[in-house]
């Protein structure tokens, strides 16, 4: 199963690419903070971005996370709908993230693992 | 000082504690099969801190993709990051000297955190951000290690557990709309994110989200700002 180093890329190349991919990554990562830098004074349409933005992004990281769920083909997305709405629903009736993340998360591999396998 | 701000810091990093570990497992012990020992793995955590993009980096090295493909792959899927850099301008102007650091941190998940965390009112906000910004690189790097060194020792199903991350954001969602009257923004992202979705595939989604996103956040922003979400 394991492939031996030998039959790898040589670790001068690894390295390589391992660079490349940290250096992007800083600098899509830094790229607002060196447009905006904050000794001057940040445009009112950028201010106005930064606050209202938080709210969208995390619905799309919520449907970013979902993106490989194929609801045409079973288990129809059942699992993600019924554990997401399992989130929910603990987390507006107890307001604890541990709770509702580590339920749903439980009930999620549980539906995964044991009913829709 | 430092002792306040990691008491207050530490509890909001708890569920990515979880996922952190558990992902970085996962990453670590496919990197191994795939010949890189755990040095790598570790290398790898520090430098690039990135969980679906370390996901894609181990495809990336196994087959010995070339340079430019390799930074294209990397730009498409770390594209999302430009906009926590643009949320956080603000709340980082006065980082100083441990910013660049707070950058090199800013993963989904630390990005979330940091959103939706406030710092009491007697701990050192920069402080507090830095705190879960390493409290959540250190679990990461553990765990990709760890996955990388254990390998094949490893033997419970893990099936599903990548679902803690989907949940973590789900309830910050329901945090923000219990907390907000004005319920746009949110249902923008979510919209316009899964329409993209469904026009582009999940492959090359994103960035048309995030054009789409601004491009109606931009289109509301007179009403929005008369309506200011607190």
């Amino acid at each position: 199963m394991n492939i031996p180093a030998a039959a790898r890329i040589p670790d001068s190349q690894a390295l390589i690419l391992i660079l490349i991919m940290a250096a992007i990554t800083y600098l899509v990562r830094a790229l607002p903070f060196l447009l905006f830098p904050g000794d001057k004074k940040t445009p009112s349409y950028i201010v106005y971005l930064g606050k209202v933005l938080p709210y969208a992004v995390i619905g799309m990281l919520v449907v970013y996370c979902l993106r490989n769920v194929r609801i045409t083909q079973a288990p129809f997305g059942l699992p993600e709908l019924i554990a997401g709405a399992a989130v929910v629903a603990v987390h507006v009736w107890k307001r604890n993230t541990l709770l509702s993340i580590a339920g749903g998360t439980l009930l999620y591999m549980f539906l995964v693992q044991s009913v829709f396998s | 000082m430092r002792v306040k701000a990691f008491k207050a810091a530490f509890p909001h990093t708890l569920p990515v504690m979880a996922g952190y570990l558990f992902l970085g497992l996962g990453f670590g012990i496919l990197l191994e099969s795939k010949g890189f020992s755990f040095p790598w793995a570790f290398f790898m955590s520090v430098i690039i801190f990135a969980g679906s993009m370390q996901y894609a980096a181990i495809d990336l090295l196994a087959g010995g993709a070339g340079f430019l493909y390799t930074a294209m792959m990397t730009l498409i899927i770390q594209i999302r990051h430009l906009f926590y850099g643009l949320s956080l301008i603000e709340k980082y102007k006065s980082a100083g000297k441990i910013k660049p650091l707070l950058i090199h941190e800013l993963t989904d998940e630390t990005y979330s955190l940091v959103c939706s965390c406030e710092p009491p009112e007697d701990v050192d906000p920069n402080l507090f951000y830095l705190f879960i910004s390493m409290l959540d690189h250190s679990y990461w790097i553990i765990g990709c290690t760890a996955g990388a060194l254990l390998g094949s020792l490893v033997d419970f199903n893990t099936n599903g557990i990548d679902f803690v991350m989907t949940a973590l954001f789900i309830v910050i969602f329901t945090n923000q709309w219990l907390e907000t009257r004005d319920h746009r923004p949110a249902l923008i992202g979510v919209l316009a994110t899964a329409v993209c979705l469904i026009v582009f595939g999940a492959d090359r989604f994103i960035l048309p989200a995030m054009v789409a996103i601004t491009l109606l956040l931009t289109i509301f922003r007179p009403s929005l700002e008369k309506e200011e979400t607190p």
